[in-house]
């Protein structure tokens, strides 16, 4: 046995690629887990096809999942790998062109098999050619070694043998960069308790895998990243789209509300109903409904019932949807709308991310028709932008849409844990009793009379005597609710509704501006909130004065915006979209921001952006 | 005693003073075209409501649009006038979350089988405890005029100069193929029956689909008027008794139903029924061929139609699985969550601790 150095790094990116049914999720997962356990600050973004089982073999097959982890604070899952693990060349063909040159390619060379690079035009082995020579390539047989080390189990096929391989590669990586695989094993005892020939098979794959590593003289030394420092708390790791259903559950608990979700499935939005119909002894009730349309009615008429009502779905849902938030607007009941925004317009791009709904979701419905709208910027955010969500609809009475995207769904990054008694109160008063009385002075409920101060109106739920009412999505007479075709009365009750969105309280947008004397700020929305901040951050450590911040609230606006754009010589909004927020902000406060976008289903890249700011110092310097 | 609808619904005490018809008549103006025959249903089921002895504030009636969805309105119950079809999906959501509701559902032939069929059919498919009263005048009336996916192939309207082409459904059978537990049919101008009709469908746990035909004065009077019509009525309309024969005709012309090979029945006279197999109907028959036989006697001609309750079966509903999950799931954990719990569902399975 050779002795092995350790060197210490302080960051890592890994991306694992395979066929769509190597297993790559489950991998990329697990390696999180077991560095998370380590106390690693980290990030994630698993890219997969839209094909559940793409052609196997091609590139549209090809399945990923990349995990940046550090001693420090990680804000992207990184822009270039360090290390490529490439279970066949297809996906060594669809990544090489991110690995910079001296990055490292652990590559299954069972798999580079002359019909299998013939798949995908490669004329001959990239492992053999010396065309990877600018790379540090370990060229291992992981499947016939696998298949080997699992030669004892008898009772396997070799089909299931070669399953396992995947764990043989989650065994390598865990050795060279010392991740501890308990975890692991503990989660597979879980998985395949009921079946032990198939859990002794995967534990002694991912054991040979670790063993390889430390004994074979490919690979001459491990890897040591430390903790990074965190803040003293108790951490998890999350996704957002687990974040954003705790932050559900959680909200209608603190609002001592039953939560009612009625979604269809979509991708990539099916997680947040998966995670809530396994939140039964929460009270979370989830109703799988025909279609989104039936998902929205259904979440609407809860909450008329008195629950918290929310929707999930993705964009070509919201569509669908359009015209049941419209009727909410008019009902002026609570409901949460969950938009997980993907690639559009149309199916689009299913698995990929995009932030092209906003303007869907702020205009897309008949007549004036407010809708507040907020969206959360990373992973774990998901979890405070759903109790915010859930403030905005109960307080207001309003629909509310909370948008996220498939980077934040999938992505996973440390989320310390709050405790629950620090979780805002969100206790919500129904109403009882007779709000008004007639010309007899006799008591009497008025449906449509408002709070002076947030302008909404009662929340009456059925059950509750005298306070008998019909609403509906005709015009309402203000106060009474009764059906007005009365031109002012129209005329009100649209600035009212409007009033009441524009009045939302909303704290002030946050400038993070540490020299105080930036020329350039950089304003971002959602899930452009890690490379914005990454890039930010690349700037100033080069001696650049940038602002930065980021929206929350889309609609309303927070109140000091326009002050803030005007402090600014140069406003850089960088969007996957082309220029939605762009057009608002012009819009509203005739300040012309610059645009910066880009649809490629990806998130944007910490150089990217860190060049778009450069070029714009250079212009005010 | 088998769980009826009302089961979960409180009921007034029996020492209170009882309900009339003006309890449930809201201070709203209605305004339905003069001679419609929404108003005679209105009339029915406001002077029915009150004999159910049900609290007025536990009432919901859930409307889409059209003219019929204008119902909530004239009520004195809780009501939602929603949008366009989307009235089973919204009163599922209601009724799911709410066991102490009786909700009804107001709906037409263009509301409920064209722009909704969709929520119609899953709503009878999971049979959620609704009441959903179809009122088919075979026309579009709010629209002003155009054919309905009930209305008569060859129809002439504002939309279909040459006639339509449309083939119609029929709303019986649709309701049966979609495993609907509760089907019945009633005639708008029939007060008793419709009210036989509206108290078994109430009491009946899970979907109730009650049909009731309804005439539009404006754009297709007249549509049921064979049915009406005191000379024709008794040889056309076939009163559904469970447990009956079923016959057809007046007394001194009865007809009866006899089973035939491969077809829905035939009706011959009385006296020569001889050995052949009377058809009786059994509304409570597990198996929904019978009564979907019957709904095939039916025509657009009229000849014969079923009326009463062609299916009635027990089956268990979704809005009391979901909740029994729900309350299983709350129970076994030792009673609601408190704060402790929802601590743990943060926390997860797999936590690690920094400083």
């Amino acid at each position: 046995m050779t002795s092995k150095t350790v060197q210490t790094l302080d960051r890592v990116v890994i991306r694992f690629a395979g066929d769509s049914g190597d297993g790559m999720q489950l991998t990329g997962d697990r390696f999180t887990s077991e560095t998370a356990a380590l106390g690693n600050d980290l990030s994630t973004l698993p890219n997969f096809p839209a094909e559940i089982r793409a052609p196997q073999g091609t590139l549209p097959g090809v399945s990923s999942f990349q995990l940046h982890f550090a001693d420090h604070d990680v804000l992207t899952p990184g822009d270039a790998p360090d290390v490529l693990v490439a279970m066949n060349p297809a996906a060594l063909k669809a990544n090489l062109a991110d690995l910079p040159r001296g990055a490292t390619i652990v590559a299954n060379t069972d798999e580079f098999t002359t019909r299998n690079l013939a798949k995908v035009g490669y004329e001959t082995s990239p492992l053999e050619d010396g065309s990877l020579e600018s790379w540090h390539v370990h060229a291992v047989a992981l499947t016939s070694i696998t298949v080997e080390a699992l030669a004892p189990f008898e009772g396997l096929t070799r089909k299931e043998k070669e399953r396992a391989k995947n764990m043989f590669a989650l065994g390598l990586l865990s050795w060279m960069y010392t991740r501890p695989t308990t975890g692991t094993e503990d989660f597979l005892a879980k998985k395949f308790g009921g079946r032990p020939e198939i859990l002794e098979a995967n534990l002694a794959a991912l054991r040979a895998g670790w063993n390889y590593g430390e004994t074979t003289e490919d690979f001459a030394s491990s890897f040591v990243v430390q903790a990074a420092p965190m803040a003293p708390g108790r951490y998890r790791n999350v996704t957002g789209n687990t974040a954003l259903a705790l932050g559900l559950a959680a909200a209608a608990h603190r609002a001592g509300r039953p939560l009612v979700l009625g979604s269809y499935p979509i991708t990539p939005a099916s997680d947040v109903l998966h995670a809530l119909s396994g939140m039964k002894r929460h009270g979370v009730t989830t109703i799988q409904a025909e279609d989104e349309i039936a998902g929205v009615g259904i979440a609407l008429g809860a909450s008329y019932g008195g629950a918290i009502g929310v929707t999930s779905t993705s964009g070509p849902g919201i569509a669908l949807k359009s015209e049941t938030i419209g009727l909410a607007v008019s009902l002026e009941l609570p409901l949460v709308v969950v938009d997980i925004q993907r690639g559009g317009p149309s199916t689009g791009l299913p698995t990929k991310t995009e932030q092209a709904d906003l303007l869907q979701v702020m205009y897309g419905r008949n007549g004036e028709s407010p809708v507040p709208v907020l969206a959360a910027q990373t992973p774990a955010d998901c979890f405070d932008a759903a109790l915010d969500a859930v403030r905005i609809a109960t307080t207001y009475r309003t629909p509310v849409v909370l948008l996220s995207d498939g980077y934040l769904a999938n992505g996973s990054e440390p989320w310390a844990v709050p405790e629950v008694d620090e979780l805002p109160d969100l206790a919500v008063e129904l109403a009882s009793a007779p709000n008004a009385v007639d010309d007899a002075g006799e008591p009497v409920f008025r449906p449509y009379l408002r709070d002076p101060e947030t302008l909404a109106r009662p929340w009456a739920v059925p059950g509750t005597p005298g306070l008998e009412h019909r609403i509906g999505g005709i015009e309402k007479a203000d106060v009474t609710g009764d059906i007005s075709y009365d031109p002012d009365n129209h005329d009100t009750m649209v600035r009212l509704r409007q009033a009441k969105v524009d009045g939302i309280a909303v704290p002030d947008l946050e400038v993070d501006d540490p020299s105080g004397d930036a020329k350039v700020l950089v304003l971002g929305w959602g899930s452009t909130y890690g490379p914005v901040a990454a890039a930010t951050r690349v700037l100033r450590n080069a001696g650049h004065a940038v602002a930065r911040a980021h929206l929350r609230h889309l609609n309303p606006f927070p109140a000091n915006l326009d002050d803030v754009l005007r402090r600014y010589e140069r406003v850089l909004v960088p969007e996957m979209n082309t220029g939605q927020l762009a057009l608002l902000l012009r819009g509203t406060y005739l300040v012309d921001v610059r645009s910066h976008t880009a649809v490629r289903g990806l998130p944007f890249t910490t150089v990217e952006l860190a060049d778009v700011v450069s070029t714009i110092l250079e212009e005010v310097s | 005693m088998p769980v009826t609808g009302l089961q979960h619904v409180p009921h007034l005490p029996d020492d209170a003073p009882g309900q009339s018809k003006r309890d449930f008549t809201s201070d709203q103006e209605v305004r339905w075209c003069p001679g419609c025959g929404d108003y005679v249903i209105l009339a029915a089921v406001q002077s029915f409501l009150p004999e159910l002895g049900l609290r007025r504030e536990n009432i919901v009636f859930v409307s889409g649009i059209g003219c019929s969805s204008r119902f909530p309105y004239y009520l004195d119950t809780y009501g939602m006038h929603s949008i366009h079809g989307r009235a089973p999906a919204i009163a599922t959501g209601l009724a799911t979350s709410r066991p102490d509701l009786s909700v009804w559902v107001v709906t037409g032939d263009g509301d409920a089988l064209s722009i909704g069929g969709n929520h119609l059919i899953h709503a009878l498919r999971r049979n959620v405890n609704l009441t959903i009263l179809l009122f088919n005048n075979q026309i579009y009336g709010l629209t002003k005029g155009q054919y309905s996916p009930t209305s008569r192939t060859g129809s002439v309207t504002k939309s279909s100069p040459l006639g339509s082409v449309d083939a119609p459904f029929n709303p019986v059978s649709l309701a049966l193929g979609a495993e609907a537990t509760f089907v019945a049919r009633a005639m708008e101008s029939d007060r008793a029956e419709l009210k036989e009709v509206l108290r078994a469908a109430a009491e009946h746990r899970g979907a109730a689909l009650v049909e009731i035909y309804q005439n539009c004065p404006i754009f297709n009077d007249g549509a049921f008027e064979v049915l009406k019509d005191r000379t024709q009525q008794a040889a056309r309309i076939v009163r559904l008794r469970s447990g009956e024969p079923v016959t057809v005709g007046p007394e001194d012309d009865r007809r009866v139903l006899v089973r035939v090979a491969g077809g829905h029945g035939e009706f011959v006279p009385e006296a020569e029924v001889g050995a052949r197999e009377v058809v009786v109907h059994d509304a409570a028959a597990p198996d929904p061929s019978a009564a979907f036989a019957l709904s095939r006697l039916d025509s657009p001609e009229m000849t014969h139609v079923p009326m009463g309750v062609f299916r009635q079966v027990s089956r268990p509903t979704y809005d009391d699985l979901v909740r029994a999950q729900v309350e299983g799931a709350v129970d076994a954990a030792g009673g609601p969550a408190t704060d402790a719990d929802l601590g743990e569902l943060l926390r997860g399975r797999d936590t690690w601790t920094v400083g």
